[in-house]
């Protein structure tokens, strides 16, 4: 209501035919003065109709706002409607007119006395909206009394006014002790006031994510259920919402949550069945899945979804992004359902492409006949973006369903038989990828393909064709011809077309030597003597310097056998997968991705888990049920198992993802120092090759397994791994030291400064300190004590400093310390405590160490007992961190901690985002296990820490922040 | 929860906004507007945008787009279904929900978006309760607050807020006792080239409009309630009796209301009441194409089928046609490539036909793209599912009600692809 009349005042541009636009002008000066005559009569009736009239032009932007003294005298009235205007004034002008708005308090004060308790409602409603900080403080009174009014509606409304206040004033609301008297409130008989006081408390709760605000016990969760029965539908999706942030003790009590909260699932409103699934998703997890009921509550979950696909458009939007989490976390929910994601004709394109997405993740053997008639009937849609992608997902269930492969070949060439341009490129596209799948298994469409040649015009399909060219020469009578063709416009093709081009020429070379040497040298140097594009230069090099020095490598290289593409690469991180399932129905589950990557001011937001196998549950699972993600028919891996999650992250070598991560380097005995390009090396590969073509075609065919090269990796990828050859893993660097910081200020050390850091040598923590004199006379008797602290670090030996400190003299002090003082656990943890004395005085200061001096050399973890630790540690001790603005590659960053004692265990690589797993040990022998996550051209890190003493996390976290900027 | 709100037409321009918190200034629309630009029909613009420091999430009703702007972590599903509720409340009250209908109440409509929210939390969002606190306009009312200056905001409070029914307000009376009970199916469906159905589905809704006095408690049960495995419920309706007995019990809000939605789909139990044979050809080459359409009953349950219309987007290439039909009027918009052919009631001794040529841009290749043929319907007096409700009880009062019950079944999304 605020601002109400700008707002009107911006709508001035209505036509003058409108029934409330008459109003629209600006108010003359004799209008005013009548008004304030009649609202100060002595008639009742007269008075009323002024302030109606007020209101009136107030409401159609006029500014009244000279009248506030004459209106606020009208407030104390018994007539409810003079009231309800009063209020609508003092709301829209209190802001301007502060000084006067606190005219109005008494007023409030009174009417959160009266004897009507909607009217008690009224004032405490009212009394929020006025953002006026000096008035805020009169209100605190009425609004405590009204927080504990006898009647439910003032109660209500009374809880929602301190998320108002909070908003206006939260420390004031703190300092009231407004907020445990809302928590109270979640324990009130009345489900209105119970919803209410939850919605507010939710809205308090985003601005302090770390508060404890919403404390939830069995029987605050049982006052909760009751009162979901019978609030309104927004109440219930507040109940919900809060709800599934509680973690159920044992099996028994999740059921019987879930089996209070699954009528929800037939409500009217879309929200609320879907912040029912979204509890009943989470508490699953805790259910036996030999439990009869288990089963039940699957049944029972799929036809709500499908009923949220026949609510309007925007509906439907927000309901298909969280089925996409939802059949990738339980896939047999849904596996009946596929019908009911065909596109129709008229939906619109947000949601044709999320329905085609979710057909994807559904098809299977059993439905794959009917999902290919269907992508192929959306292949002659208009929509070209929708076309795309269906032609795409046509090649996606080529490679999902083996089964379905022919089936699908066979579709993408009738619709290249279209010859419609763009289907033909995609189609292209998607084959390639097939060939990649299944090698040597549909080269024979291969002719097909080439006959498209000239109509390919965008440079990803032109890149697949001609990856298909190279890939397949020796089967492709005139390849030199086609790649010829392509090489006339070579610099004006894109990159990615350049790069595949000399590959494939490469390939080409080495499969018919003879034939295509001109070929082959003519792309060399277009590669690296006319191109300025650095990637597409090495590459020529390295080609060239391969094929020079030794061409049997060169081949062992070039041709070597690729890693199958395996399953689908485009599924959501099992770890981010159960956060977001935690958080379905929120922006986050539309975004796919976590809260604390988007939501503004959420640094320290709480990651939800689901409650699973790690968890209390275990004991009362069966031991296969390890394996969350279900069903037996679900599709091998695309759901990696809970269990396996860990050993899944951490065997990074064994499925190694498609297309992403470098291959591992050659093993050939390159020798990067001989520059004579294409000197005697391509000569012998050509002499002999008259001889031992046989040799080689073997040696082609049988390329070691041990080499994978890249085919079409980024190229870079590939060329540090080459020039990294000698050097192997990268040169750990040194551990970063902090610099150092004043300490004692010369202020307070009567003229004594010590400046200091801390670090640690070769296994040894040193406190290394600059003392300067700044005093007139000279300094001796130097010796330093420390007070107990969290680690026990004390002096290994006295402070060596020999020589008296002469005025102005700087020196620079090692003292070596050991971590068998005694120990006190202090706040912060790295808080040290430090006294120095000399002849002058005892000085005290207190410092804090990098809590990195304190990781020990061995604190390597075994990859088997790192997975084992850290589902061993419960997941309340795990938090999670950002380090923002940090440009370092994972490989760098990795290289940079292990200067640091903090070891890489594993790295793995999903959707380009590099996952390391690491650890640290203590002197205290206490671990850390961490979780590194980085995304290629994001500056934002986020790190989990697992730790058995939760409190270092903090520490630890500072250290990685640290270490990783500098 | 919910901070500000814009009303924006298809245009583009923002034509009012309000804020429930603080104002936030209109320039965060221009993330929307570029959204549009990108999306360029209106119906596909992505109902949740993000801005670098607000959400805003949007619906499309009546050409007019609702934009709010949330700051926090929400539901959008609850901020969707909000919008579209203040859109329903609008055409409740003005009949329609247009830019010049809320331009003419504006008073009223910024009433209502204060009683709705308080502070983003919804307050009052049902039709009822509003109608208590804010009237709606009448012809004599504005004639009469022209010359008094008079103000629609009612002299009560909102009494119903204080019971455990809150959608149904005290004290109401009529002289006339009726409820009638409207049972509307529509069926979507996808058919096939070979006629074969690709997909098939019912959604039923029960509207209910009940005028009746006091607070009667009403019951409602059905013929054949094992049709309905999938259904969703007005708040008023009890779920443990549902669950227990398969009837509907509930004191019912005022006037009119949805009373449920359903949803049949499995397969056996949709019908499908037409058939459609079509033919719609290109030539290679030549700049013409032909089509023949002929539709037929297929499984009408007896009843007579009306209000038969045949919707078909062309190609683009498409620039005229030349048709004749044996029964009803067909047009064809030259500009959005649209036959309209509108064929009135099916006789099934006479099949409606409609045949001819289609002339096409000279030089232009076959069409890539297959037009697609849209069918709207009714049947009246029939739901397509089988449904039928058996008896409606009423306790509580004491008056003998008048009841009824109508069926009608319509097309919905209805889809034959060529």
């Amino acid at each position: 209501m605020q601002e109400w009349a700008n707002q009107l005042c911006e709508s001035r541009q209505f036509g003058s035919k409108m029934t409330d636009s008459k109003y629209f002008t600006t108010t003359k000066k004799g209008e005013i003065f009548e008004l304030k005559a009649e609202l100060n009569s002595d008639k009742k009736e007269k008075k009323k109709e002024a302030v109606k009239k007020v209101i009136a032009s107030m409401t159609v932007g006029k500014d009244v706002s000279a009248l506030f003294p004459d209106v606020v005298n009208c407030m104390q009235t018994d007539n409810l409607e003079l009231k309800k205007l009063v209020y609508l004034y003092l709301m829209n002008y209190a802001k301007s007119q502060p000084d006067m708005a606190i005219m109005a308090v008494n007023t409030f004060v009174k009417d959160c006395e009266d004897p009507n308790p909607l009217i008690r409602a009224l004032a405490v409603r009212t009394m929020g909206c006025i953002r006026v900080d000096k008035i805020t403080e009169y209100l605190c009174e009425p609004l405590r009394k009204c927080l504990k009014d006898e009647d439910p509606y003032v109660r209500k409304t009374a809880a929602v006014c301190v998320a108002k206040l909070h908003d206006i004033n939260a420390q004031l609301v703190e300092d009231q002790g407004f907020l445990d008297t809302l928590k109270d409130l979640i324990s009130d008989s009345n489900p209105m006031v119970v919803a209410n006081a939850v919605a507010a408390l939710s809205e308090i709760a985003e601005s302090h994510p770390n508060s404890n605000l919403m404390d939830l016990n069995p029987q605050t969760i049982n006052k909760l259920l009751t009162a979901l029965n019978e609030c309104t539908e927004w109440g219930q999706i507040f109940i919900l919402d809060c709800l599934a942030n509680y973690t159920p003790r044992d099996d028994r009590e999740s059921q019987s949550i879930c089996e209070r909260v699954t009528p929800r699932l037939s409500h009217a409103n879309s929200a609320v069945v879907l912040s029912a699934v979204k509890v009943l998703m989470k508490f699953m997890e805790m259910l036996p899945k030999d439990l009869d009921y288990y089963g039940t509550l699957l049944k029972k979950l799929a036809p709500p979804l499908v009923t949220l696909l026949s609510a309007e458009p925007e509906l439907q939007y927000v309901a298909l992004r969280n089925i996409n989490l939802i059949v990738q976390r339980r896939p047999e929910i849904l596996k009946h359902e596929m019908k009911v994601f065909f596109v129709k004709y008229n939906d619109p394109i947000y949601v044709k492409l999320e329905k085609l997405d979710i057909m994807i993740r559904l098809a299977s053997q059993a439905n794959i006949a009917q999902v290919l008639a269907e992508l192929k009937e959306y292949a002659t849609e208009v929509d070209v973006d929708f076309v795309r992608k269906a032609v795409r997902a046509i090649g996606r269930c080529a490679i999902k369903v083996e089964q379905s492969a022919e089936r699908c070949v066979s579709t993408l060439l009738d619709l290249i038989q279209t010859k419609v341009n763009y289907v033909v490129q995609e189609a292209i596209v998607v084959i390639k990828d097939i060939f990649r799948k299944y090698p040597n298994k549909y080269e024979s469409v291969i002719a097909t393909l080439c006959e498209n040649l000239d109509s390919l015009d965008e440079p990803e399909a032109r890149a697949a064709m001609i990856w298909i060219v190279g890939e397949y020469a020796e089967r492709i009578d005139n390849a030199d011809e086609l790649l010829e063709s392509f090489l006339e416009g070579f610099h004006d093709e894109s990159t990615q077309v350049q790069l595949q081009l000399l590959t494939a020429i490469v390939k080409l070379f080495l499969k018919k030597p003879t034939e295509t040497q001109e070929l082959v040298q003519q792309v060399l140097s277009l590669a690296t003597q006319d191109s300025d594009n650095p990637d597409l230069r090495d590459r020529g090099y390295i080609y060239w310097r391969l094929l020079s020095t030794d061409p049997v490598a060169a081949k062992e290289v070039v041709l070597a056998e690729k890693p199958l593409i395996s399953e689908e690469t485009d599924l959501i991180e099992p770890t981010l997968l159960e956060e977001l399932i935690c958080h379905i129905g929120t922006l986050a589950s539309v975004y796919h991705k976590p809260p604390s990557a988007f939501v503004e001011g959420s640094r320290g937001v709480q990651h939800k888990r689901l409650p699973g196998s790690t968890g209390l549950g275990e004991s009362l699972e069966s031991p296969d049920t390890g394996s969350a993600a279900g069903g037996s028919d679900a599709p091998p891996a695309v759901i990696p198992s809970q269990g396996d999650l860990l050993g899944d992250l951490l065997n990074l070598d064994l499925t190694p993802p498609a297309t992403t991560g470098p291959p591992p380097p050659p093993t050939s005995g390159m020798q990067l120092g001989a520059m004579d390009l294409l000197g005697g090396g391509l000569d012998s590969l050509l002499g002999g090759d008259l001889g031992g073509s046989s040799a080689m075609g073997a040696g082609f065919g049988a390329a070691p397994a041990a080499s994978p090269a890249s085919f079409s990796a980024p190229v870079s990828g590939g060329l540090d791994d080459l020039f990294d050859l000698g050097g192997g893993v990268g040169m750990p660097m040194g551990a970063y030291n902090p610099p150092k910081t004043v300490w004692l200020p010369a202020m307070k050390g009567k003229g004594l400064e010590i400046s200091g850091t801390f670090a640690r040598r070769a296994g040894i923590i040193q406190m290394e300190m600059t003392l300067i004199n700044k005093a007139m006379s000279v300094m001796t008797d130097f010796a330093i004590q420390f007070n107990r602290n969290s680690f026990g670090i004390a002096p290994a030996g006295p402070l060596q400093v020999l020589t008296p400190l002469s005025p102005n003299q700087t020196i620079e002090v090692a003292l070596p310390l050991n971590t068998v003082g005694p120990v006190m656990k202090m706040d912060p943890l790295n808080n040290l405590q430090v006294a120095v004395k000399n002849n002058i005085d005892v000085f005290y200061f207190s410092c804090q160490y990098p809590i990195s001096v304190l990781f020990v050399e061995d604190g390597k973890m075994e990859r088997q007992v790192f997975l084992a630790t850290w589902k061993d540690i419960p997941n309340d001790n795990e938090s999670q961190f950002q380090i923002k603005d940090c440009h370092l590659n994972s490989d760098a960053a990795s290289s940079k901690l292990q200067g640091s004692n903090i070891f890489t265990i594993a790295k793995r690589t999903v959707d380009g985002q590099d996952m390391l797993y690491q650890s640290m040990k203590l002197t205290n022998s206490i671990w850390v296990l961490a979780e590194l996550r980085v995304q290629a051209g994001n500056p934002t890190y986020t790190i989990s820490l697992k730790c058995r003493a939760p409190e270092v996390s903090q520490c630890v976290f500072q250290t990685y922040e640290a270490v990783l900027k500098n | 929860m919910i901070h500000s709100l814009f009303l924006i037409n298809h245009t583009g321009d923002i034509f009012l906004e309000k804020h429930w918190k603080s104002v936030i200034s209109r320039s965060v629309c221009d993330y929307f507007f570029e959204a549009k630009e990108k999306a360029e029909d209106p119906e596909n613009v992505p109902p949740v945008l993000y801005t670098p420091h607000h959400y805003l999430v949007s619906i499309y009703r009546g050409k007019l787009f609702f934009l709010s702007v949330i700051q926090t972590e929400v539901s959008p599903l609850f901020v969707i279904e909000f919008l579209h509720r203040v859109a329903d409340i609008f055409q409740d009250y003005f009949g329609e929900c247009s830019e010049a209908v809320i331009k003419d109440n504006v008073v009223i409509v910024y009433a209502l978006l204060e009683e709705m929210l308080d502070n983003g939390f919804p307050l009052a969002t049902e039709s009822n309760v509003l109608k208590e606190m804010i009237r709606p306009p009448t012809i004599l009312r504005s004639v009469v607050n022209t010359l008094t200056g008079g103000s629609n905001v009612g002299d009560t409070l909102p009494a119903g807020q204080l019971s455990n029914i809150p959608w149904r307000r005290a004290g109401v009376k009529y002289t006339n006792n009726e409820a009638y009970f409207d049972v509307i199916e529509e069926i979507d469906a996808i058919v096939d080239k070979s006629g074969t159905t690709v997909f098939a589905e019912i959604q039923g809704v029960i509207e209910a409009c009940v005028r009746l006095t006091g607070m009667p408690d009403l019951t409602l049960s059905f013929m054949n309630p094992r049709l309905l495995d999938d259904v969703s419920f007005h708040p008023c309706v009890r779920f443990k009796r549902w669950e227990s007995e398969r009837v509907l019990s509930f004191i019912p809000p005022d006037g009119n209301f949805r009373l449920m939605s359903y949803h049949v789909s499995s397969q056996n139990l949709v019908a499908i009441p037409v058939y459609v044979k079509q033919n719609i050809s290109f030539l290679e080459t030549g700049a013409c194409g032909r089509l023949d359409i002929t539709i037929g009953p297929k499984q009408t349950m007896g009843k007579m089928v009306e209000g038969l219309k045949v919707t078909i987007h062309m190609p683009k290439m498409v620039l005229s046609v030349n048709l004749t039909a044996t029964q009803g009027t067909h047009t064809y918009d030259l500009t959005a490539k649209v036959l309209v052919w509108d064929v009135g009631k099916l006789n099934p001794q006479k099949l409606p036909n409609l045949r001819g040529s289609l002339s096409m841009q000279s030089g232009a290749p076959k069409p890539e793209d297959n037009p697609s043929i849209n069918m709207d319907l009714k049947i009246q007096q029939l739901a397509i599912s089988g449904l039928k409700v058996s008896r409606l009880d009423m306790h509580g009062e004491k008056y003998k009600p008048f009841k009824g019950v109508k069926y009608l079944t319509k097309a919905g999304k209805f889809q034959v692809r060529t």
